[in-house]
């Protein structure tokens, strides 16, 4: 035990890939048998707990009668809308921001007191303005979403290093070019890395959404388990909505790799 | 007539909430075609200001600056410049870097090509033109940038304190090598550093500046001949010069506490 203590528990040292696996490995069996024991033990009130086959058969016939695979859809339908829409604007806006003085001044006062107000305090006046259908999810997730990419962005593109700049006017760029074809480019990683932050964040927007009012999607399914005392649904949505998130963040992080090998590890 | 010629220029500016600062005053220095100046001075002399003057890309609050007889308002490619900083483009490869400003001047591919691989050569890269800035040392990144701006066929090449981050053997060998592909360019070089060593090893004239406000002090003609390599180092002469300038720059330091 002491030599393994030894070698794997300094600080901000690598440690073999294989003792990583491990001991990521025991730890997601350990919560597996922990939910093993505590649902087939009757630890937990069975209504309460559900147990990993219960979940399996619930995830069988909500695929079966097509309520997951339409909740999932609309759900996902809903997210890319408004996370797709909030990031064609706040990318270049965010690029513009950070580097433009004018831009500046014209936006961030504006960013900063909108993205203090939890967007959840905005979902009573959507219903009112927009009504509960898809368009008041996409503006939910698109206002969630917006002013914080905006700022992320703009903190991304004030981090581009002046010498940088410089060194392009010195090789005879001009203002145009400089913009297109360094502060851009040098902002890409940045940029992806903010949106596979708030592409997590919009998950929560979505749900809290389909939560106070809605007729479908996976918050609307956990909401509706419960009134019945489903629990093996309500965990079948929570698990779906998780393990979208797990794929989403690999994607990025994909795509982060093929689209520029040249960047550092973020 | 000189070269570049940097006539009686002020520069003032005013830090956020401060009082006017006096950067630089009152300078003026001339650069002759073909020749390496040197500015030596103390951190805080506004020696890198001086440069970036030139370049362009700050405006002096007096006076003008000229090259070949031409007044300087903005940064251009006849004014290539080295940072100390690294300012590798990191999503373009060592040859797309090297190429950079021959792009954007709008030469042809093949062109290019052929004058990146000589400069790449010339900086001993090859093997490398397909490497990201990432995957090379601060050594090998700085070589790069030194090539790049010589790519572009710069009237002069600005070069701030550009081995100031490297480790002091690293430091050497960039040294040797600038000296080598002087030699066979005489490019006419301005360099700004604070290392006296530097300075005079590499420099046919070091400009010493004051500490702040920065003023030329005195113009110091190193006639140690060329080709130079780093043994000159240890050479009487050197050490002549080299005590003369430390004395200069030791009665700046003590000016500077008073």
């Amino acid at each position: 035990m002491r030599p393994f203590l030894e070698a794997y528990t300094a600080p901000k040292k690598e440690i073999p890939r294989r003792v990583y696996l491990t001991v990521s490995a025991l730890v997601g069996i350990s919560i597996f048998v922990f939910w093993s024991v505590l649902s087939y033990g009757e630890l937990v009130r069975p209504d309460f707990l559900p147990t990993p086959v219960e979940v399996v058969q619930a995830a069988i016939s909500g695929y079966e009668d097509g309520s997951l695979i339409v909740n999932t859809g609309v759900s996902l339908t809903e997210i890319m809308a408004g996370f797709v829409l909030a990031s064609i604007f706040a990318v270049p806006l965010g690029i513009l921001m950070g580097s433009f003085k004018i831009v500046e001044a014209a936006i961030e006062p504006v960013a900063n007191f909108m993205r203090y107000i939890p967007v959840s305090a905005l979902i009573p006046l959507l219903i009112l303005w927009v009504g509960i259908d898809i368009g008041e999810k996409i503006a939910v997730i698109f206002l969630g979403t917006f002013f914080q990419q905006l700022i992320l962005i703009a903190d991304v593109s004030r981090a581009v290093s002046h010498d940088l700049l410089d060194v392009s006017y010195t090789l005879g760029a001009d203002r145009r070019t400089v913009v297109t074809r360094v502060l851009i480019p040098a902002t890409m990683p940045g940029v992806v890395d903010t949106l596979r932050v708030t592409l997590g964040w919009a998950w929560t927007y979505l749900v809290v959404a389909e939560l106070v009012a809605a007729n479908q999607g996976l918050g609307y399914f956990i909401l509706n388990s419960m009134r019945g005392l489903f629990t093996d649904q309500i965990f079948l949505g929570i698990m779906v909505i998780g393990l979208l998130g797990l794929i989403t963040d690999q994607l990025f992080k994909l795509l982060r790799d093929w689209l520029m090998p040249w960047a550092s590890e973020s | 007539m000189a070269k570049l010629r940097i006539d009686d220029v002020t520069l003032r500016f005013l830090p956020k909430g401060g009082k006017p600062v006096t950067a630089l005053d009152r300078i003026s220095l001339d650069v002759a075609e073909e020749e390496f100046s040197v500015i030596v001075g103390p951190s805080g002399c506004g020696k890198s200001s001086l440069l970036r003057l030139v370049a362009g890309l700050i405006e002096p609050s007096a006076g003008t600056i000229s090259l070949d007889g031409k007044i300087v308002t903005r940064p251009g490619r006849d004014r290539g410049m080295v940072f100390q900083s690294y300012t590798l483009f990191p999503w373009l490869t060592v040859q797309d870097n090297v190429e950079f400003g021959l792009k954007l001047g709008g030469m042809a591919v093949a062109e290019r090509k052929r004058i990146a691989k000589r400069y790449i050569e010339q900086v001993g890269l090859e093997g490398f033109e397909k490497s990201y800035p990432k995957q090379l040392s601060g050594g090998m990144m700085q070589r790069v940038a030194l090539a790049r701006a010589l790519a572009n066929d710069p009237e002069i090449l600005l070069m701030d304190e550009p081995f100031g981050a490297l480790d002091s053997q690293t430091r050497s060998l960039m040294q040797e090598l600038l000296l080598n592909i002087w030699e066979q360019s005489h490019k006419t070089v301005l360099f700004i550093t604070h290392d006296i060593d530097e300075a005079i090893l590499l420099g046919d004239r070091v400009h010493v500046m004051t500490a702040r406000p920065g003023r030329i002090k005195e113009v110091v003609e190193i006639d140690i001949p060329r080709p130079r390599n780093v043994d000159v180092l240890t050479s009487i002469e050197f050490i002549a010069i080299k005590r003369r300038i430390m004395a200069l720059i030791h009665d700046e330091a003590v000016r500077a506490m008073g």
